[in-house]
């Protein structure tokens, strides 16, 4: 929904701090996604998944999220994919060259990210190409069995960071 | 000037220490001179010849020469058979790439193969939506975007293998190129795009139509600040407006392109438009050529370019420098060839 998802760039910074927990507790709960099986809960976290992050941030479910480098604008909304920063052609009233009736997600991304901690320094990042087989699939568990998987071989190489 | 390993149309230079590319435009760039690049337009037929007329009236005032790839999302001659064209009699072409039409399989494919064809440069580009242009029911593809793009280009030149970790025998030896567009929101992170750029594998710019100097600078600044001047060739792009009424076109029509409302007045107020519009060309190439980091101006005069020489002869940079076309050393080219 396109006046929720500004409402979330306007509140970026709150829902930051919410969805880092968020994912903690995802990672934290490690050994009971895998007791229930990650292959069996994807589809029924998918689709809360797709509801929740559709409402908030018109989600795409692209699978690899990125909303907390790009301010919470969820870059998949700009008609060119773009998740490394907006293209030139940007209307000077800061709408998108597609889609003029709409703001540009990174317009909107630069506003947000100031909001944010170290939200500048994350926009600055080269985001990797797009995994297009990830598409329709559950960021949150790929999150959650990413980071305990890296987590477990930190430990295993005698807990150095 | 004449580098003197510069070989015969067609051959490559050899590759100087630092240096990515065999190219002669690499070489004017690093050489410190004031480089000038101007656009083709590719034309919408299968003859060579309208390639070549086209290259051949920037000869001698361009040191290089961009290939548009479907600019503004209209249908013409692609970029990569444009330059492969232009290589064949020597011309430095720099093949521009857009993520629009093409997905990763495509574009590595077509780096390798102008890289065989004797391309040397690349500009990687977004690149406009496809309701810009003569075909607004296509499938727009942006599988890459243009930072992506440059990484892509950079595997493939730097670490001899394709984006699934597949062995390249043979590098694509060029000098990779990005566009940035300092007049368009949100304009205050616009030099940390260039940067991002720039960390992507950006060594040279190209800047989209400049008809606002203030901002420019402002951008040049902004750049200095994060030490990037010594890291990227800046070309800032420049082109004559014909009238007011086509400025007016422009601003609203075409995506990106910033043009004050003193300009389109000046314009207005002039009893010949058309020379106004260069001279205005000509004051603002001036005037950018000062600006600190800048290393030359990109010309797009599109339906225009027979004015390209003449912008150029009158703007005084190339201080009396011819670039290479074919045919400018008949001479040394006659003993070269025999030899």
């Amino acid at each position: 929904m396109y006046a929720l998802r500004q409402w979330s760039v306007r509140h970026a910074r709150g829902l930051n701090v919410f969805y880092e927990a968020f994912e903690s507790a995802l990672v934290v709960l490690h050994p009971l996604w895998k007791l229930l099986g990650y292959e069996r809960l994807e589809r029924p976290v998918a689709a809360v998944e797709r509801q929740v992050k559709g409402l908030l941030f018109d989600c795409r479910m692209c699978g690899q999220c990125v909303l907390s480098s790009t301010g919470m604008s969820c870059p998949m909304n700009c008609p060119k994919n773009l998740r490394n920063g907006p293209c030139g052609g940007v209307r000077a009233n800061g709408n998108c060259e597609v889609r003029p009736e709409m703001r540009c997600v990174w317009v909107e991304a630069v506003a947000g990210s100031a909001r944010i901690p170290g939200g500048r320094e994350a926009l600055g990042a080269v985001q990797p190409a797009v995994d297009r087989r990830l598409q329709g699939k559950s960021s949150w568990l790929r999150v959650a069995r990413e980071r305990a998987a890296s987590a477990a071989a930190v430990s295993r190489a005698g807990g150095a960071p | 000037m004449i580098f003197e390993d510069e070989p015969v149309p067609g051959y490559p230079l050899p590759i100087l220490p630092g240096h990515s590319s065999p190219g002669r435009f690499e070489r004017v760039l690093r050489a410190g001179e004031f480089v000038v690049t101007a656009e083709l337009a590719p034309p919408d037929s299968a003859d060579p010849e309208d390639v070549y007329r086209r290259a051949h009236i920037f000869d001698g005032c361009v040191d290089a020469i961009n290939a548009t790839d479907g600019s503004g999302a209209n249908c013409h001659m692609s970029s990569l058979a444009v330059c492969a064209l232009l290589t064949r009699v020597g011309y430095a072409p720099v093949m521009q790439i857009s993520c629009r039409d093409k997905n990763r399989i495509a574009i590595q494919g077509d780096i390798l193969g102008g890289a065989a064809m004797g391309v040397c440069n690349l500009l990687c580009l977004t690149g406009d939506g496809v309701q810009a242009g003569d075909h607004p029911q296509a499938l727009p593809v942006f599988d890459l975007d243009s930072l992506t793009l440059l990484e892509t280009a950079r595997t493939l030149r730097d670490e001899h293998h394709f984006l699934s970790g597949r062995k390249i025998t043979y590098a694509p030896r060029v000098l990779l190129g990005a566009a940035e567009n300092p007049f368009a929101q949100p304009v205050e992170w616009r030099a940390q795009r260039l940067a991002k750029k720039v960390a992507a594998g950006a060594q040279f710019i190209q800047t989209q139509f400049c008809y606002d100097v203030p901002l420019l600078r402002a951008f040049m600044s902004h750049v200095e600040q994060l030490g990037l001047l010594d890291k990227v060739f800046i070309l800032v792009g420049v082109g004559p407006l014909r009238s007011a009424k086509a400025a007016q076109w422009i601003r609203t029509h075409v995506p990106g392109v910033h043009i004050p409302d003193a300009v389109v007045q000046r314009l207005a107020g002039a009893a010949d438009q058309t020379l106004e519009g260069r001279n205005l060309c000509i004051e603002l190439i001036q005037e950018i050529r000062t600006l600190k980091g800048v290393h030359g101006v990109h010309l797009m005069a599109y339906r225009q370019e027979e004015s390209v020489a003449e912008i150029i002869e009158r703007s005084g940079v190339l201080n009396g420098r011819v670039p290479w076309y074919p045919g400018r050393d008949p001479q040394t080219n006659a003993t070269r060839m025999a030899s």
